[in-house]
């Protein structure tokens, strides 16, 4: 069963583990410029939302590489570079369109979410549940459930207000 | 690797700037953040110098652990001479700060000397510019931040910086970073603005190498566990730290009307839960943030409801400020707390110190020792939110004579207005008391009268005291990793065995500072959490540096007796009411008026509090004056003092 990673914003809390958890675990190191998944901060207004990659299905960066170094995994479904091939051009970085392709000019490398072989490690760490891992063909079931829980509470409140009128 | 941070010194006089390695052998003796820092303040600063000259060296640092896969690793650490206390100045601030400035290569700054104009430093990559802040100048701690990513064209840079009473030489001035982060006592923000120096930025993409990875990645999923499993976390988690004012509060135990009562009558408008729903509107559901890879985050956010900073975006209120601004003062409305809050965050302002020296002014003018023709007409009496508000702006501008007074801080300003004021300010070395009221809890007395940077209660405060855990728990904690068979009290209003605890929590507390984590992940307010025996897992597996739960308890105990040789060196005295390790008589003198069957009536008893000091400086092996015997510095490597190794 494809999995893939489901960011909910609204629950993070902007400490960013997830950024130090994943270099660690790719690159022994700890160093969020190496991360693969990214807290992006409105910090006056005490925002932050965790971007990473999708794992699209038409996937730009893949139909973008000149030399064919991105192809999709078979078991777990994540979009991967294949390093012997890649030539570093960056036109994947270019084209994706949530910047989730990361280019690190330390190794001079593309690098992006493979999901941790399956046990993404920022799911594991997150307490607040901001980043989850979960069925590809669940996703909208719990955006659905959400939707439906305050349209819930939308009415009680309705209710309520008429019953005080 | 984290070993492999550097020192950099900075010349603000001449310019210079000099970055050295830190040897491993200085790592092992002082480890870093805190511990570091006061032994490079005593190495470093001139005997009896003007806080505020330019010999006074002012130290900014990340601990051992800062930015490693370790828990928490948030904290920055700042010490120089106290313009407040004339004593230590040290303090210690969550956030994003010390981590940036490791990834830029840094662990540690070493600031001298007195820039020309305005300026900041700027760290980025292993590399340290002096950059003009003529622009920034004037703007309040946020305003300065976002204009520093600006000019230098980085949203993720992160700055420590001071806001306008830092400018204004107020001697309570924060650093800060983020929207309120402060390393906010004993005035560093305030030795900044001596120096010219409006912030420090930085911004790093350096590697930070773990000795063992995929150990340190699994003992921090155990620790988070350890850490978040603890009901006192979880709590923390959703209320933050004001989960403790009604408990507290019913107890008797919240400083009221400076120090006429101990208990807060009708104050459940600036409980969190009340906060929460009056913030529904503008903020929407309640929602906490956290620092830097911490998954307790304890920190609320809101946005002011009403009045003239409505709309406002801030963090907290902790429950200092419910004290500073709703219990001392008797202003008991949420939305003067929300604000009071959002005022000295944005002016960079320790929200205790004003608070408490404002409640002190309150209780003068009731007292007729000032009038309202020092407050500039101002009818400053208790429960007045009003007036509140607007002494904080004054004092953060030095407005009218009052609040020019007391932005010199207590001690000064009592010698200023003079008549009978010093009796009535709730001080030790100068610095104001937390809200909290100790005279029911004779360990948490002791606490505050020997803390190394004045009265303080994140130095030494054995906070599981109010447990009233079995005595067998609290032997198995206390007798870790140094042997004690002495007395020890599960009763909170026992003398017996406390000058132990304080002095075990010391050690503690030093040894989380000097690894710069959060005090929350520590035995502090849970008794199951990590410490001694942790730490060097999680240090050995991030850093490679292999040491015993001793070895980091013996560089706690050198490191606080160097801060004791400083204080000595800088003349504290044992009985000194002023600079000693002393506290005011009315601990002694006024019996707590409200609260619990084990409160109401209480007091310190003076003699029997004279031979707990006895016993805690017998612990430290200091002789009957706190003073450092040579035995004892010679055990601890302290005998060749100062040393000058870096």
């Amino acid at each position: 069963m494809e999995k893939v990673l489901m960011i909910n914003y609204q629950k993070c809390t902007g400490c960013r583990l997830c950024e130090l958890v994943c270099s660690v675990m790719h690159d022994g190191v700890s160093n969020p410029a190496r991360s693969r998944i990214k807290v992006m901060k409105w910090e006056a207004e005490g925002l932050y939302i965790p971007m990473s990659c999708q794992q699209c299905e038409d996937a730009p960066c893949m139909n973008v590489c000149p030399v064919k170094a991105i192809s999709r995994d078979e078991d777990l479904g994540f979009v991967m570079v294949d390093y012997v091939i890649c030539i570093g051009c960056r036109s994947c970085v270019a084209v994706c369109p949530f910047g989730a392709m990361n280019y690190n000019s330390i190794d001079k490398k593309v690098f992006k979410c493979d999901l941790c072989g399956g046990d993404p490690q920022c799911v594991r760490f997150c307490e607040v549940n901001a980043i989850e891992y979960v069925d590809a063909d669940r996703l909208s079931t719990f955006k659905k459930k959400d939707a439906a829980e305050r349209l819930s509470v939308a009415q009680k409140e309705a209710g309520a207000l008429q019953a005080a009128i | 690797m984290a070993l492999d941070r550097k020192i950099a010194y900075i010349d603000l006089s001449t310019g210079e700037i000099e970055i050295k390695p830190i040897p491993l052998d200085v790592r092992k003796k002082f480890l870093g953040g805190r511990g570091l820092d006061a032994y490079l303040l005593y190495n470093n600063k001139e005997q009896g110098c003007d806080p505020l000259a330019r010999g006074n060296t002012l130290m900014i640092s990340g601990g051992i652990l800062t930015a490693t896969c370790a828990s928490a690793t948030a904290r920055t650490h700042v010490m120089a001479k106290s313009p407040l206390t004339g004593l230590l100045g040290s303090a210690n601030m969550g956030g994003f700060f010390a981590p940036e400035m490791a990834w830029a290569g840094f662990h540690h700054l070493v600031i001298k000397g007195k820039a020309e104009k305005p300026v900041y430093l700027w760290i980025h990559n292993g590399e340290i510019e002096i950059r003009d802040a003529a622009n920034l100048w004037g703007k309040t701690t946020t305003e300065t931040q976002w204009a520093i990513r600006e000019e230098l064209g980085d949203d993720e840079i992160k700055s420590a910086v001071i806001g306008p009473a830092g400018e204004n030489l107020v001697r309570f001035a924060n650093v800060m970073t983020g929207i309120k982060n402060s390393a906010g006592r004993t005035g560093m923000g305030c030795v900044m603005g001596s120096k010219n120096l409006k912030a420090v930025a930085a911004r790093g993409t350096m590697d930070i190498k773990i000795a063992h990875p995929v150990d340190a990645l699994e003992y921090n999923k155990r620790f988070i566990n350890q850490i978040t499993s603890a009901k006192v976390n979880q709590t923390q988690g959703t209320l933050g730290t004001p989960f403790i004012w009604g408990a507290t509060n019913s107890w008797g135990g919240i400083r009221t009307r400076n120090f006429q009562y101990n208990q807060c009558e009708n104050a459940d408008d600036i409980e969190p839960e009340r906060i929460d729903e009056i913030c529904e509107e503008t903020m929407g559901p309640y929602h906490m943030t956290g620092c830097f890879g911490c998954q307790v985050h304890c920190r609320a956010q809101y946005k002011i409801p009403s009045g003239p900073y409505a709309g406002k975006y801030d963090e907290g209120p902790e429950y200092t400020s419910q004290g500073a601004f709703g219990g001392e003062p008797d202003c008991k409305n949420a939305v003067t707390v929300l604000t009071g809050n959002h005022l000295v965050d944005q002016y960079g302002m320790d929200n205790l110190e004003t608070g408490s020296l404002i409640s002190w002014a309150m209780e003068l003018y009731e007292l007729g020792i000032i009038t309202s023709k020092d407050t500039d007409g101002l009818d400053l009496k208790f429960g007045n939110d009003e007036a509140l508000l607007e002494m904080i702006t004054r004092i953060c501008y030095r407005d009218g004579w009052l609040a020019d007074t007391l932005a010199d801080g207590g001690i000064p300003a009592s010698e200023k207005i003079g008549k009978d004021s010093f009796s009535y300010l709730i001080q030790v070395k100068g610095m104001s008391n937390l809200h909290s009221d100790e005279r029911a809890t004779p360990a948490l007395a002791l606490n505050i009268a020997t803390g190394s940077r004045g009265s303080d209660h994140l130095r030494s405060r054995p906070a599981i005291d109010l447990y009233h855990l079995p005595e067998e728990v609290l032997r198995k904690i206390y007798s870790n990793p140094v042997p004690y068979d002495g007395p020890l009290s599960s009763e909170h209003t026992s003398y017996d065995g406390k000058p132990w605890m304080v002095f075990w929590q010391e050690n503690c507390y030093m040894g989380v500072d000097c690894l710069c984590i959060c005090k929350y992940h520590t035995t502090f307010l849970g008794a199951t959490l990590p410490n001694f025996e942790d730490w060097t897992k999680v240090i050995y597996y991030n850093t490679g540096l292999d040491m015993t739960p001793k070895e980091i308890w013996d560089v706690a105990e050198r490191c606080y007796n160097i801060e004791r040789l400083f204080n000595l060196r800088e003349g504290l005295q044992r009985e000194d009411l002023k600079k000693g390790d002393t506290l005011n008589h009315r601990y002694y003198d006024e019996p707590c008026r409200r609260g619990a069957i084990d409160v109401i009536g209480a007091t310190i008893d003076r003699k029997k509090f004279k031979k707990m000091i006895d016993e805690y400086y017998g612990h430290h092996g200091w002789d009957e004056n706190g003073v450092p015997t040579p035995e004892t510095l010679k055990r601890l490597g302290l005998d060749q003092e100062p040393s000058h190794l870096l």
